[in-house]
């Protein structure tokens, strides 16, 4: 099976609250919360990275979920969020955009 | 709850500034008649300063980004820095004039993903909304700016300030704005200068606009349920605050000041000084206004509008105290509801003026 490759899209508003990804889409401005779990694969999204391998070593290491279960849903997500133009989605790299790499941190209780 | 209310509700918790509206310059091209800014550049900052605030605050948290002014495009380094926040992932928002809006400019706010583009029109005439800004010919250059932006797709929004020199031509500006395909808000507070001089409080609208303004659907939405009386007073009302200002929202001025609004003008750090996270956390003045409290307002608190009532604490600063009254909220609590506010009352009592005029502040 191809390799499916993500990108986020220079067309996006994103910050990390809490720990949750807050997304807005320019395509036509709805609003996204991501859990824990969507963030890790959302900040992951560089373009380079297959998804499996986002999966495997960033949402399998870090939260208690079966492999198989984990893709599932993180294809289910990938979907939804490429729907709505958050995420860009190909079997193949996806050059990266003029945005760096870790535009999104954490912002912390003051 | 929405999603948005839900994550103000988030920020405030967490203390995250949600938002920060950033005035790039007080330059400007326009010399409009309510302004309250000095226009003269006293050492705005540089694109390095900017660009630098800009990286603390998307560490700090900030999501939505206003870039106003002055007229942002006066700095030949604006889409640099639209481009740059874009980077960095920011909700931005541009407040202009659109004078200097052509092809190029609109199609490089597009490239840039920028939200939301919104313009001001004082009158559908140019000889009203030129007269507004002392600059022959800016009505034609701001709706040509209008076109070139929509037809890029962007979202405009056209925002009017009501005056006693445009109020006859309200409607018929909101009626362009629906020919534009575009928004329509309509604001009628006009603020003293930056330097007190409360002059300019003279173009206030009176009473009546406001009573027809506030029974106008296409204003206001339901004019029953905007116009409803106050409920009642109750423990949560009071241990509620005005607005978000430096509770989840700042302004930043074009001298790195940081105040808790663009509407506010209490000093409350400088980011050439301090870094943001420290003047966000730990400044005195802006740890006083999270401090304050309904119940801590000294006539709001025992007022039956306090629950509703859309009082400003950077307007009551100005007018003396930010724990007071802001009379004209006073007065628009009034004319939507048609019941006096507490300082209304007390004003009327102690003979100081009648009840249905907005009283320039002094």
């Amino acid at each position: 099976m191809a390799d499916t490759f993500i990108a986020r899209s220079p067309a996006i508003a994103a910050r990390a609250l809490g720990g949750e990804m807050m997304i807005m889409s320019a395509v036509d401005s709805t609003f996204f919360s991501l859990n824990e779990v969507a963030t890790v694969i959302f900040q992951a999204a560089d373009g380079r990275t297959p998804l499996a391998e986002i999966v495997e070593k960033k949402v399998c290491t870090e939260f208690e979920v079966e492999p198989e279960e984990a893709q599932r849903d993180a294809e289910q997500f990938v979907a939804d969020l490429s729907k709505h133009g958050v995420l860009l989605v190909s079997d193949q790299p996806i050059q990266a955009h003029n945005f760096p790499n870790t535009p999104v941190k954490k912002a912390e209780n003051s | 709850m929405s999603l948005l209310v839900e994550m103000n509700d988030r920020a405030m918790k967490l203390g995250v500034p949600l938002s920060v509206h950033i005035d790039v310059t007080y330059r400007c091209n326009e010399r409009c008649q309510h302004c309250y800014l000095d226009h003269d550049d006293h050492g705005e900052m540089t694109t390095a300063e900017i660009k630098g605030i800009l990286d603390q605050l998307a560490e700090a948290g900030v999501f939505f980004l206003v870039f106003s002014g002055g007229e942002v495009f006066m700095r030949r380094d604006f889409l640099e820095l639209v481009e740059y926040a874009r980077q960095r992932m920011f909700n931005v928002k541009v407040k202009t004039n659109g004078a200097m809006i052509r092809e190029h400019e609109a199609q490089r706010l597009r490239e840039l993903g920028v939200e939301q583009v919104q313009i001001s029109v004082y009158s559908h005439r140019p000889e009203i909304h030129d007269a507004i800004t002392k600059l022959p010919g800016s009505l034609k250059r701001t709706l040509d700016s209008i076109r070139f932006l929509k037809s890029q797709g962007l979202k405009v929004t056209v925002s009017n300030v009501l005056m006693t020199v445009n109020r006859a031509d309200q409607r018929s500006t909101q009626a362009l704005a629906r020919e534009l395909n575009v928004d329509y808000t309509l604001d009628p507070t006009v603020t003293p200068m930056m330097d007190g001089d409360t002059s300019v409080l003279a173009l206030r609208v009176d009473g009546e606009n406001l009573d027809e303004l506030f029974a106008d659907p296409s204003l206001v939405g339901n004019p029953e349920e905007f116009c409803a009386k106050p409920g009642p007073v109750d423990d949560d009302v009071l241990e509620g605050y005005s607005c978000s200002a430096g509770h989840t929202a700042c302004y930043i001025s074009p001298y790195a000041d940081v105040y808790p609004c663009v509407q506010f003008p209490l000093p409350s750090g400088n980011l050439r000084k301090q870094k943001f996270a420290d003047i966000w956390k730990n400044s005195p003045q802006l740890k006083e206004v999270r401090s304050i409290r309904v119940r801590d307002l000294t006539v709001c608190s025992s007022c039956s509008h306090a629950g509703t009532c859309t009082r400003c604490p950077g307007l009551a600063y100005m007018e003396g105290s930010m724990r007071g009254p802001s009379s004209t909220d006073c007065e628009k609590s009034f004319h939507r509801t048609g019941i006096p506010s507490a300082n209304m009352l007390r004003k009327a009592a102690a003979g100081q003026g009648p009840l249905i005029q907005i009283q320039p502040m002094g």
